[in-house]
């Protein structure tokens, strides 16, 4: 259960995410806008309130692990990381810069911080899998360690996620949490144009998962459904989240074309401005 | 003319040289390895047999994982456990692993670091009889160019086995690249055999050209050079089993010493370990080369020996390379 003032917390640790993923393309000059923008509520509610982490010690060995599948949402991941303590939010403004620690895509070397590199689609719940299946070995089934993926929707279009929903079914892999963000969008269109995924619940249910829906923007769901997930004992668990993309700024939202590009300086100022207002209620770190 | 000091096998050159699958090396290097380090876990793309993990299987079935037929699965998997301190070994056929999962390989265990070690079964044209869809002849091309990735291709069974150990024991990415059939025992367990520095199997006083092979190929090289031995041409016979890191000091010794060299492997004759060699030499010490491998054919059906000879690894097409290349000496 979430407090209001949590919740309060969460919305405004999402509210400077947010501003701080505007701030970093527009610094940029080129990356992703709409699922950054769209996860920035998931990623405030893991960082501020559901990961096993310490900032200060980021290769503490008992922390949660959190995979980031699709890595070109990476914007929202810095922008968590940076408020979160893991380094210093001004260098959010070196996102993608010759010999900055803010790849493009994520790096672990540049950035050990970060669990893995990404960027290739499809690759990530494998390797969440692999590290859920060593933690087996070494702890057995007392352990309280969980191992986080996230997913984007047009990447389950890759045949390898597939692949790890299979062992991870059979497996029954019980600290393993994937979460979808479920935005409906991919580069060429609206996903069940591109690629249709539905009915994606039963597909995953199928695999032997623990599926849950939620909406991707209730704080309170989002804990909801991550409490079940991990009292879910002898299944990996799947949240599919449905989000908004671009969420948060008017002109973002619900539109495939903001999925790869980033927003013009007016575009940017536009859209701080509106974050900066969001319903009046919020008053976030960027003022 | 063997170079004493590698201890190589009494009955090389002998009719009944014993024969064992090279891959069966690794099947009992594993074993072993797995005893040291219980950090070794295996994975394998439902071929556990046919890549003689099934050893290591029985012994350690908590640090066992059958993946299925899923070779992209198995790479990211390995590196997802690597990052939790595991030494993952992975196993398929070499034309899936690495062949189907490149990308993978590259960026989940590569580019990442991880301490991961990809061993590719079922290598070169001898497959025989399954056919071209499983010949791989381009993984050491595509392996060699990835950053970090140790690329290793043991003679016989007893060097695959070594190989087996000291890869555990590499900090890092490594590929393992192993034959399917029966070939000849080339060393004896008390070889010299450590990854990135080649062997010198033969060295005779004045050399007139230096073979450089591979794997299987290497017993091929040696097999020619007694050949040619008779007739006085006398060369020297390298075993170069790690293609990366490539042991430069070697084998720009034996090319300041040969001033001529051909490169034999089974695998495509662009790309690979003969390629490496050139590349080498073309910047610090050129001279003239004869490359034997498939030349930019995918393999067939057939008996290994079959296979061999139609596609130009004999030893007779070994001898013909040696002999232009004497030729081309300035």
């Amino acid at each position: 259960m979430l407090y209001d003032e949590k919740i309060k917390l969460l919305e405004q640790k999402a509210n400077d995410i947010r501003m701080s993923v505007i701030d970093a393309l527009l610094a940029a000059g080129s990356g992703h806008t709409a699922g950054p923008l769209g996860m920035a509520d998931i990623f405030s509610a893991l960082y501020f309130h559901l990961l096993k982490h310490d900032p200060k010690r980021p290769d503490w060995t008992d922390r949660d692990r959190l995979v980031l599948s699709n890595g070109h949402i990476c914007p929202v991941l810095y922008a968590a990381m940076a408020h979160a303590g893991y380094f210093p939010v001004e260098e959010l403004k070196t996102l993608r810069h010759f010999s900055s620690r803010l790849q493009g895509h994520p790096h672990r070397e540049w950035l050990p911080m970060v669990e893995t590199s990404s960027g290739p689609l499809g690759s990530g719940l494998s390797q969440a899998v692999g590290m859920a299946l060593a933690e087996r070995i070494d702890h057995g089934r007392s352990s309280d360690k969980f191992f986080y993926c996230l997913l984007g929707d047009g990447e389950l279009d890759e045949g390898q996620n597939w692949e790890a929903i299979m062992l991870g079914g059979r497996e029954k892999l019980h600290n393993l949490i994937a979460i979808i963000d479920r935005n409906n969008i991919q580069i060429d269109g609206f996903t069940e144009d591109v690629m249709p995924l539905e009915s994606l619940a039963d597909k995953w249910r199928s695999f032997n998962w623990h599926v849950q829906e939620i909406d991707g923007h209730s704080f309170e769901a989002i804990d909801e459904a991550v409490s079940q997930a991990k009292a879910v004992f002898s299944q990996p668990s799947v949240i599919i989240a449905h989000t908004i993309p671009g969420k948060g700024v008017h002109e973002f939202e619900r539109k495939y074309e903001w999925h790869g590009k980033p927003p013009t300086k007016e575009e940017g100022e536009l859209a701080l401005k509106e974050l900066r207002s969001l319903g009046g209620k919020i008053k976030g770190e960027h003022e | 003319m063997l170079v004493e000091s590698q201890k190589l096998n009494p009955k090389l050159l002998k009719l009944d040289v014993e024969q064992v699958p090279i891959r069966k090396g690794f099947g009992e290097g594993l074993l072993g390895a797995g005893e040291k380090d219980e950090r070794i876990v295996g994975l394998c793309a439902d071929l556990t047999e046919s890549t003689q993990m099934h050893l290591f299987a029985r012994k350690f079935p908590q640090r066992f994982i059958q993946m299925g037929v899923a070779e992209q699965n198995l790479a990211s998997v390995a590196s997802g456990m690597a990052a939790m301190g595991k030494i993952p070994f992975l196993t398929s056929y070499a034309m899936f692993s690495p062949g189907r999962n490149w990308e993978q390989i590259r960026t989940t265990i590569c580019y990442n670091d991880r301490n991961v070690k990809i061993v590719g079964s079922h290598a070169g044209v001898s497959v025989g009889p399954d056919g071209g869809t499983h010949q791989a002849i381009e993984d050491i091309a595509i392996t060699r160019v990835i950053p970090r990735l140790a690329v290793v291709v043991p003679c016989d069974a007893i060097e695959a086995k070594k190989a087996t150990w000291q890869i555990a024991r590499w900090t890092g990415p490594a590929y393992l690249r192993l034959a399917r059939e029966k070939s000849p025992v080339v060393t004896t367990e008390e070889s010299f055999f450590e990854i990135g520095k080649a062997n010198i199997l033969r060295e005779p006083a004045k050399p007139r050209a230096a073979i450089i092979a591979c794997g299987q190929m290497v017993y091929n090289a040696l097999i020619t050079a007694n050949d040619l031995a008779a007739t006085g041409i006398e060369v020297t016979v390298v075993n170069l089993h790690t293609i990366k890191p490539l042991d430069a000091e070697t084998i720009l010794g034996v090319a300041a010493k040969c001033e001529a060299i051909v490169t034999v492997e089974e695998h495509q004759k662009r790309g690979g370990m003969g390629s490496a060699v050139a590349e080498l030499l073309v910047e610090n010490y050129p001279v003239p080369m004869e490359l034997i491998g498939v030349d930019d054919l995918f393999g067939q059906s057939g008996t290994p020996q079959e296979l061999i000879e139609h596609y130009g690894l004999g030893v007779n097409h070994i001898r013909q390379a040696v002999q232009r290349v004497i030729a081309r000496k300035r």
